[in-house]
């Protein structure tokens, strides 16, 4: 399997995302924003759609409308504080639907929108894996990074206000950070799946750490193991990647919730 | 003495409200151990937000010349799901004294250690918070505002649930952090209990400042500060 280069490439990036997105996920489960992945998910899909209208590398694209999204909605969700959803939900249908009229406009309803919704091991080139492992390992410095002041934001957002620190950037950050995780794991994952792959590590791992760090690096490990075990499933049964990665994931929460169940 | 805070002729309303406090006027000297208390929606939860920038006054003007706050909100213990260890949670608090990039320091780790041991939780150091009980999360919550060796300490029911020798405990160390390191604190409380020893001034909040001074001068209906009626 791994002399064929498609999925060295596939691998190469799965590795990336597996590490990436459940380290960017954590922050937004404890700010109960677990669903803005799947909101900008949407976004990315618009992005893909301008891509192949001017004919760009659709992972560029993609990266600058997401991002472009992610801080709107965390713009609105910081002017009106309480309708987080509803920012949501403005953001989600607006780049769902501008995905659609663009993709019509590209002429391009009959390529493979199936691969983006749901990832494909068959599509990553060796430009993708460059980027994606650049951008990879520099969102994942950043974090380590900016560690201190994300968890202080996290734990208690007033806290963190009245202690000084730039909260309304950091939020941005972590928007930012969202959607630059969601525009890389969108060859591997899938548009539809990756916010699963954000969240369900980090709630497997949360039922069996003894902190905060250690939930970070289990979830970490889980969604690594996840997308292997995916792509190589994916590879021998001829599926979409995206599907097995976060079957994998979900039986993670299911196999540590009996952990933590049978601890007491 | 020299000034920490000065609110003059603060009014306050929430978005679409009504009034909460009205023209309140209140001075407080750096190093002061003033205890806050009045009716329960008398407004002394919105006087430390004022104080703490959180919220903006509707009118007047809050003016605080102190640098570091330290901060521990009503029922902070609500809403911590987060995974994290008391440790994790008072390193948190030590945030203003740190640079943003970066690991905590040696210097860093020993004062979260020694905020940690001030409430008494050292055993209970590495302990998920969640699996500690109402009042050792209280205690937490306290060490997390204490870490950052604060000028301003904003207490708002620091003492709810936490049992007697506990806030005896507390008040001897706020008592000690004003002496030795002349920290100013606001301390929010219904019952004063081992804390009424202490503070040389109690003010009373019902929308505005209904009494200010020492709690021997306080009058005779107003013994139980938790039931000012006017
Ligand atoms: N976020 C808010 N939005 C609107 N009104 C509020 C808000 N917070 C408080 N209030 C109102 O402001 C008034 C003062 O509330 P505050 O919390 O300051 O009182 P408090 O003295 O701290 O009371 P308690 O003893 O119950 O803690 C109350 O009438 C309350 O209903
Ligand atoms: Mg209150």
């Amino acid at each position: 399997m791994l002399d064929l280069e498609f999925m060295r490439l596939a691998f190469g990036a799965g590795i990336v995302v597996g590490l990436l997105a459940p380290a960017v996920g954590f922050f937004l489960v404890q700010r109960r924003l677990s669903l803005i992945g799947d909101g900008i998910g949407h976004v990315a899909f618009a992005g893909v759609a301008l891509g192949y209208l001017l004919d760009f590398p659709l992972v560029l694209t993609a990266l600058v409308v997401s991002v472009a999204g992610a801080l709107s909605i965390e713009g609105l969700r910081a002017r009106r504080r309480t309708a987080g959803d509803q920012a949501l939900a403005l953001v989600f249908y607006t780049g769902i639907a501008g995905g659609v009229v663009l993709v019509s406009a590209a002429g391009a309803l009959n390529v493979n929108l199936f691969q983006f919704l749901f990832g494909s091991i068959l599509t990553v080139t060796r430009s993708d894996l460059f980027v994606i492992a650049s951008l990879g390992a520099g969102a994942l410095a950043l974090i380590a990074l900016l560690y201190r002041p994300l968890v202080a934001v996290v734990v208690d957002e007033e806290g963190a206000r009245v202690a000084g620190l730039p909260v309304a950037p950091l939020n941005a950050l972590t928007a930012a950070l969202a959607a630059v995780t969601i525009a890389l794991s969108m060859r591997v994952v899938g548009i539809l799946l990756i916010a699963a792959l954000m969240v369900l590590p980090v709630i497997a791992a949360a039922r069996v750490a003894w902190s905060m760090r250690s939930t970070i690096v289990i979830s970490m490990g889980i969604g690594l193991a996840s997308v292997l075990t995916g792509i190589t499933t994916a590879y021998y049964a001829d599926l979409p990647p995206g599907g097995t990665t976060v079957l994998v994931a979900a039986a993670a929460v299911l196999v540590t919730e009996t952990i933590s169940v049978l601890r007491g | 003495m020299s000034l920490a805070l000065r609110l003059e002729h603060v009014s306050f309303a929430y978005a679409h409200g009504t009034p909460v406090l009205r023209d309140v006027e209140l001075e407080v000297q750096r190093g002061e151990f003033v205890a806050i208390a009045g009716p329960n929606g008398g407004g002394k939860t919105t006087l430390l937000r004022l104080v703490l920038g959180l919220e903006r006054p509707t009118s007047g003007r809050v003016e605080v010349l102190l640098h570091r706050y330290g901060y521990l909100p009503q029922r902070a213990q609500t809403g911590i799901d987060a995974p994290l260890t008391v440790r994790e949670l008072v390193g948190v608090g030590r945030v203003p004294r740190t640079r943003l990039f970066g690991p905590l320091g040696h210097g860093d780790r020993e004062a979260v250690r020694e905020a940690i041991d001030r409430v008494g939780l050292t055993p209970q150091a590495d302990r998920r918070l969640s699996t500690l009980s109402g009042g050792q999360q209280q205690r937490a919550f306290i060490a997390k505002a204490l870490a950052g060796e604060p000028e301003l300490l904003a207490l708002d029911e620091p003492t709810t649930g936490v049992d007697i020798e506990a806030q005896e405990a507390l008040a001897a160390l706020l008592v000690r952090l004003r002496d030795e390191l002349g920290m100013t604190i606001l301390y929010v409380s219904h019952e004063f209990g081992a804390v009424e020893h202490f503070v040389q001034r109690i003010v009373l909040i019902r929308e505005r400042v209904v009494f200010d001074g020492a709690p021997s001068a306080l009058p005779g209906v107003w013994h139980d500060p938790s039931h000012v009626h006017a």
